[in-house]
C-alpha cells in the first residue's frame, strides 16, 4: 500500500481501468478494449493535466463509492454523471467537467450516470495499476489488463502516485449529445439479407437491450430475415460491425468484442457515431441511416476536430 | 492470392482470398499477415487472419480506406515461401466429466465411442486461424464422417480447456466461455499463457497439432 489511495466501499456495477487500449492483438485472439467513449476518457485527463493517455476509472450506470486517504489531490469526472463529494465537514453535488480538490478521509460517490451509460474518473496523479501489451485496459472476459483483469470490488484498495502538487482548478462547459439515428456503411454481407429486412433495418426503430455490455450492443426489434445463409465462414471482426445470429436480432461490436464471429454482418456503424452509440443505455430506441464511405470519412473529420477543440479549450 | 478488396465500415480493409477453406488459400492469407506486419505500417491497427480473409482495421486519423488499399494492392508475396511452422501435441481427456456431448456425437454421427475416438486422435490437424477469445485455435480437418453440427442452443459456459467439434473443425476453449461446439474432452495444457507478453499464444496459424489422448488420473497429475 502507498501513502495515496483510494479504498473501494462500493464498487459499482462495472468498474474498471481503462486507458486507448491495445492493439496489433486481434490476431492473438485479444481484443482493442480501451475506452468506450474515447472523446469523454481523453477530456477527463486533459482536465487533470495528465497524460492523454494515462488510465482512468470507467464506470457504468452506477460508478464506485471511493474513500480517499492521502495528501491532497484534484480529480474530475467526465460524461453525464450524478456525484457527490463528501468530507467531514460538507457534502456537495459535484458537476462533470470541473476538477475537485480532495483531502485525506474524503469521499468520492458515484450515485449515477444520467441517460446514458458511462462515465470516467481521472486524477492529477497517477493510479498505480499493471500493464499488459502497452496497456492497462481491463478485458473482464479474458481476465487481461489492470486490476488482475477483474472489474472493482468492495473493499480494495487503488494506490496513487505522482500527485501533481502545482495543480490549478479546471472547468470547461460541455454537454453530451445524444444520438438518435446510428449512421452506419453497408456491411460485407448485405446481400444475405431479404428486401423486407433490408427495409425494416432502414425504416424501423430498435431498441436496446438489457443484454448489452462492453462486447456489444444488442437489439431488439423487427427480426431481420436472411435468404442466404444464417452462417458466414468465421473471419476477422472490428468495432461497430453489426452481426445479425440466426434469430434475426442484430448485434453491434463493441470494444471488448471476440476477433473473430461468423455471422453475416448487415452493416458497420460510422467512427464518427461510436462514442454516441456506446452511451445509449438500455431500452433506448435508435433508428438507421445508410451513407456512403466518404460521407463517412468527412463526418469523422469534423468529429475529431470537436473533439481536438474542445480539448484545446482546456 | 488476394482476389479483391473492400471497406468493412470507414476504418478497415476486407481483403478476400476466395471463398473455399483450404490449406492454399489459407497459407497466402498467412503469408499476407507476416508480410504486413514485417512492414509495420504505422497506420495500422490491427490485421486478422481467418480461413479466407485478411481484415486490416486502421486509424481513421491517420490514413483513408482508398490510399491504405493502394499500399496494400502493391504488396508482393513469395508464393513459394515456406512458412515457419510447429508441430504440437496436446493431451486430452475424453473421459467423464470432461467429455460433455458423446452421447450426442455418437448419435449423431451414428458412430461408436471407440470409433469416435479412434477417427479424432488418429490425425494431425492444421491451424487455420486463432481468436475469438484470446488465443483460441480453430483447426481442421475432420473426417466427412466426423462432421456434426453446433449445438441447438449453445452453453452459456463451456469449461475452460474444453475441445469442441463443429463441423471439419475443432477447437480449444482457452478460457471459460459461452460457446455451441460439441465437447468431447478437455486438455490439461495451458494453450494461451498472458504471462507471456511475447508469444502468450501455444498454437499459431500454420502449425500442426497433435492430440494425445490421456486417462483422467494421467490429466489430475498433469503439470
Amino acid at each position: 500500500m502507498s501513502n495515496n489511495y483510494f479504498k473501494v466501499i462500493r464498487s459499482g456495477i462495472n468498474s474498471t481501468f481503462q486507458d486507448k487500449g491495445r492493439s496489433n492483438l486481434y490476431h492473438l485472439g485479444i481484443p482493442f478494449s480501451g475506452a468506450m467513449d474515447t472523446r469523454n476518457y481523453l477530456l477527463a485527463n486533459k482536465l487533470v493535466e495528465t497524460d492523454l493517455n494515462n488510465p482512468v476509472i470507467e464506470f457504468a450506470y452506477q460508478g464506485p463509492l471511493l474513500k480517499y486517504i492521502g495528501e491532497k489531490i484534484s480529480f474530475t469526472i467526465t460524461g453525464d454523471v450524478s456525484f457527490k463529494i463528501k468530507s467531514k465537514t460538507s457534502e456537495i453535488d459535484g458537476n462533470c467537467y470541473e476538477t475537485y480538490e480532495i483531502n485525506n478521509e474524503d469521499e468520492i460517490d458515484i450515485l449515477s450516470t444520467n441517460k446514458s451509460v458511462y462515465g470516467y474518473l481521472s486524477l492529477s496523479g497517477k493510479f498505480d495499476v499493471d500493464y499488459q501489451w502497452g496497456s492497462c485496459s481491463t478485458n473482464t472476459k479474458s481476465n487481461i489488463g489492470a486490476n488482475n483483469g477483474k472489474k472493482f470490488q468492495n473493499g480494495q484498495i487503488i494506490n496513487i502516485s505522482k500527485i501533481n502538487k502545482n495543480f490549478n482548478k479546471k472547468r470547461i462547459n460541455y454537454t453530451n449529445t445524444k444520438i438518435e439515428k446510428i449512421r452506419v456503411i453497408k456491411g460485407t454481407n448485405f446481400n444475405y439479407f431479404s428486401e423486407i429486412a433490408i427495409n425494416n433495418f432502414f425504416k424501423k426503430e430498435f431498441k436496446i437491450s438489457k443484454l448489452s455490455d462492453r462486447m456489444g450492443t444488442r437489439l431488439e426489434g423487427p427480426k431481420l430475415e436472411n435468404i442466404n445463409s444464417t452462417n458466414i465462414k468465421s473471419e476477422g471482426l472490428i468495432k461497430g460491425v453489426i452481426q445479425v445470429p440466426g434469430d434475426g436480432n442484430p448485434i453491434i461490436m463493441l470494444s471488448d468484442h471476440g476477433t473473430i464471429g461468423g455471422y453475416p454482418k448487415i452493416g458497420v456503424v460510422i467512427s464518427a457515431d461510436y462514442d454516441r452509440l456506446v452511451q445509449l443505455p438500455s431500452g433506448s430506441k435508435i433508428k438507421f441511416q445508410q451513407i456512403d464511405l466518404s460521407d463517412a470519412e468527412t463526418l469523422f473529420k469534423m468529429y475529431e476536430m470537436e473533439t481536438q477543440n474542445l480539448l484545446n479549450q482546456i | 492470392m488476394i482476389k479483391n478488396i473492400l471497406n468493412l465500415g470507414d476504418a478497415a480493409l476486407y481483403c478476400d482470398f476466395g471463398q473455399d477453406i483450404n490449406r492454399e488459400i489459407n497459407s497466402y492469407v498467412i503469408k499476407y499477415f507476416n508480410k504486413i506486419q514485417q512492414l509495420k505500417i504505422d497506420s495500422i491497427n490491427n490485421i486478422t487472419p481467418s480461413y479466407n480473409k485478411l481484415i486490416i482495421s486502421f486509424d481513421l486519423k491517420k490514413i483513408k480506406y482508398n490510399d491504405l488499399k493502394n499500399l496494400i494492392e502493391k504488396i508482393q508475396i513469395d508464393k513459394d515461401e515456406t512458412l515457419n511452422k510447429k508441430i504440437l501435441e496436446i493431451p486430452i481427456c475424453c473421459e467423464e466429466p470432461y467429455s460433455l456431448d458423446f452421447y450426442r456425437l455418437e448419435e449423431k454421427l451414428k458412430l461408436s465411442k471407440e470409433q469416435i475416438l479412434k477417427n479424432f486422435f488418429n490425425k494431425k490437424y492444421f491451424c487455420y486461424m486463432t481468436g475469438f477469445i484470446a488465443g483460441m485455435p480453430f483447426l481442421g480437418d475432420l473426417d466427412e464422417n466426423m462432421r456434426v453440427q453446433r449445438l441447438e442452443t449453445p452453453r452459456v459456459k463451456v469449461p475452460k480447456g474444453s475441445i469442441g467439434i463443429t463441423e471439419q473443425f475443432a477447437n480449444i476453449y482457452t478460457f471459460e466461455s459461452p460457446g455451441g461446439w460439441n465437447i468431447i474432452g478437455n486438455t490439461p495444457m495451458k494453450v494461451f499463457d498472458n504471462s507471456k507478453e511475447d508469444k502468450p499464444n501455444l498454437i499459431n496459424p500454420g502449425d500442426t497439432v497433435i492430440f494425445k489422448e490421456i486417462n483422467k488420473e494421467e490429466y489430475l497429475n498433469y503439470e
